[in-house]
């Protein structure tokens, strides 16, 4: 006791003390806000919750509700293995689409400012209600339908399509390709923040670096491999945290649906509670186990 | 500049030679390149903007105009009826006051906090800053639909410690009012607080602790070091984080749906525009009837674009701040 005392003796102590008030904010709401409601869902997920008018009641269940999110519940089990199967690629689509982007974009054109503000657009537009509303926009299906029965065979991206398939090798791998590729706008709107952070990483690397590897007789596609990507690394992490996060909290996420409509429709919030535990456990031991396996090949350069 | 050009022209086949081919190769492979990089820039730019030009297309045409196979992109007969009903369905100029009032005040409350919070974790050592801050990243990762159905138990019989029931004999319904999401926003807990902390810090900490220091020595007090010094440094992130809390409460439907389900606000009232337009037409016309898709989208698409167009004006203006200010902070683990 005494030592600790010592520790943090005159100005430290008062810097400590200042420092604790400047994040009291957030330690109070954190307390208040996320770790009891935090438990409180746990403990729910046990129980059954009875709501009465003046107050709830919870009785210990055991794992009732686990069991009927896993065994009885029709479709649970099928969103959340489609949805984590969903994430997977799409996240891999965003992080390899925005560091082309942002390769393209460190290069020095005209009109560079103008589209990267294009590209930066749908992290202000696309957020909220609206990505959900446009996800089921039924006008621009049966449009994009029209025009894909209209103008058959002139589509190139279905006859590679055909050559690749036919070729017979890894099919399964190829048609979730092209499932990325027949939805790329999707992944173009998810990938604004990562562009920019592609970006900024991209401007920090010393041009002297490419310069020198150009004397020695670099090819561009050498110092891509041995100078950019070592050297933006640790962004491939941010980014890939980022997106996986992103996804599973964009509101129209099946299963995020599937946990509100229990909720909220059917008022029954162990089984509720159950569900969405499910989802954040599987969603950070995801995001724990990748960044975990990324960040072994993450290079630092200092 | 033209100068030198001309000149380089002049001897550009002579160097050519010179140099065995190479020039010309290099010349031409540099024009191949430019050409393909603006053939995909201007694909992938068409991508994105597509949709938002075919809204506008789509939210001047008459009904007639949906299901004519000959009207693609510009309306046969040119119509605002659209908008006017799109205004009515939403009670858009409720909604727009409601939206922007509250937004505007939950985002200065939640950046000021978070600018606090974000202060603090930068600038000072104290015991266990390791844990909080590790809080400040289990935040960030946490869907708040985890703890949703706590919350709104929580909100549903709000009481702080016992001392409502004791007095009232009851505990608050504080559901559908607006105070939990600013109590909510003032704890830091709101749409994506983590993320604003932890861009803060960052920020904070590349900016070097001489000023400070000085500040210090000089005996300026803790806080009016903060607000004299360090404010002033922090402008370009605070800027952007309050852009960003700012539109990301504006289309916000998750919170706004839970905590502030009872005003009416421009996301809220986006999210049930068909349902109302169905409401709507049953009312005048006496008979349920089912609206075409095409016309419901079409007044779907109108009042998209209307809730996004403050947006977009915002957005012209202030683009700078949205972009520069992420690489700014050097995002970096």
């Amino acid at each position: 006791m005494k030592t600790k005392k010592n520790k943090l003796a005159g100005l430290q102590k008062r810097k400590a003390i200042a420092g604790y008030l400047f994040i009291a904010p957030f330690i109070i709401g954190f307390l208040v806000f996320m770790v009891k409601p935090f438990f409180q869902s746990l403990y729910m997920s046990f129980c059954n919750v009875e709501l009465g008018s003046s107050a709830f009641n919870e009785t210990w269940v055991g794992i009732v509700n686990y069991k009927q999110a896993f065994l009885v519940d029709p479709e649970f089990n099928r969103l959340l293995v489609e949805e984590i199967a969903r994430m997977i690629v799409y996240s891999l689509a965003i992080i390899v689409f925005s560091f082309f982007v942002s390769l393209i974009l460190n290069q020095k054109f005209k009109g560079r400012a103008l589209v990267r503000a294009v590209f930066f657009l749908p992290v202000i537009l696309s957020s909220g209600v609206i990505i959900g509303l446009e996800s089921d926009n039924q006008l621009m299906a049966t449009l994009a339908q029209q025009i894909e029965t209209t103008t058959t065979g002139v589509s190139i991206t279905d006859g590679i399509e055909q050559i690749l398939t036919t070729a017979g090798v890894g099919t399964r791998a190829f048609e979730k390709v092209f499932e990325v590729i027949d939805n790329i706008y999707d992944v173009a709107i998810a990938s604004g923040i990562q562009i920019i952070i592609f970006l900024s990483g991209l401007q920090t690397i010393p041009a002297s670096m490419y310069e020198a590897a150009d004397i020695e007789g670099c090819t561009k596609w050498e110092s891509l491999w041995k100078i950019t990507f070592p050297m933006i690394s640790s962004l491939f992490l941010v980014n890939w945290i980022y997106t996986v996060i992103d996804f599973c909290m964009r509101s129209d996420n099946a299963v995020i649906e599937k946990i509100q409509k229990v909720m909220i429709d059917q008022l029954s919030y162990g089984p509720a509670s159950a569900m969405s535990w499910v989802y954040f456990v599987i969603i950070l031991a995801f995001v724990g186990i990748t960044s975990g396996l990324i960040s072994k090949g993450v290079y630092y350069y200092e | 500049m033209n100068k030198t050009k001309v000149k380089t022209f002049d001897n550009f086949w002579e160097r050519n030679r010179k140099s065995g081919g190479y020039l010309l190769r290099k010349k031409i492979m540099e024009i191949g390149v430019s050409v393909a990089r603006f053939i995909l820039l201007f694909g992938m730019c068409f991508l994105i903007l597509q949709p938002i030009l075919n809204k506008i297309s789509v939210s001047f045409m008459t009904e007639q105009d949906l299901y004519n196979p000959i009207v693609i992109s510009i309306p046969e007969h040119f119509t605002t009826a659209n908008y006017k009903l799109a205004a009515e369905l939403m009670t858009y100029s409720e909604a727009l006051k409601n939206s922007f009032v509250i937004s505007l005040t939950i985002a200065v409350l939640q950046i000021f906090v978070c600018t606090l919070v974000g202060y603090g974790f930068a600038r000072f050592n104290f015991p266990f800053k390791k844990f909080w801050f590790a809080c400040v990243i289990l935040v960030i990762l946490i869907p708040p639909q985890t703890i949703s159905s706590s919350l709104h138990l929580h909100f549903k019989f709000f009481d702080i410690l016992g001392l409502f029931k004791l007095i009232k004999g009851e505990t608050l319904n504080l559901r559908g009012s607006i105070l939990p999401y600013y109590l909510m926003s003032a704890g830091c807990m709101g749409l994506k607080n983590g993320l604003y902390i932890y861009m803060i810090r960052q920020f904070f900490r590349n900016i070097p602790a001489d000023m400070e220091e000085a500040a210090y020595v000089d005996g300026c007090g803790t806080l009016k070091t903060f607000f004299r010094i360090m404010l002033p440094e922090a402008k370009p992130i605070i800027t952007s984080c309050f852009l960003f809390s700012f539109v990301w409460q504006w289309t916000d439907g998750f919170y706004s749906k839970m905590f502030l389900g009872g005003t009416t606000l421009v996301s809220t009232s986006l999210a049930r525009i068909v349902d109302s337009l169905g409401a709507y037409i049953q009312r005048i016309t006496g008979v349920k009837t089912t609206i075409s898709i095409a016309y419901s989208n079409c007044i779907l698409a109108t009042g998209t674009l209307m809730i996004i167009m403050p947006l977009i004006i915002l957005y012209l203006f202030a683009q700078r701040q949205f972009v520069e200010s992420i690489s700014s902070t050097g995002i970096k683990m």
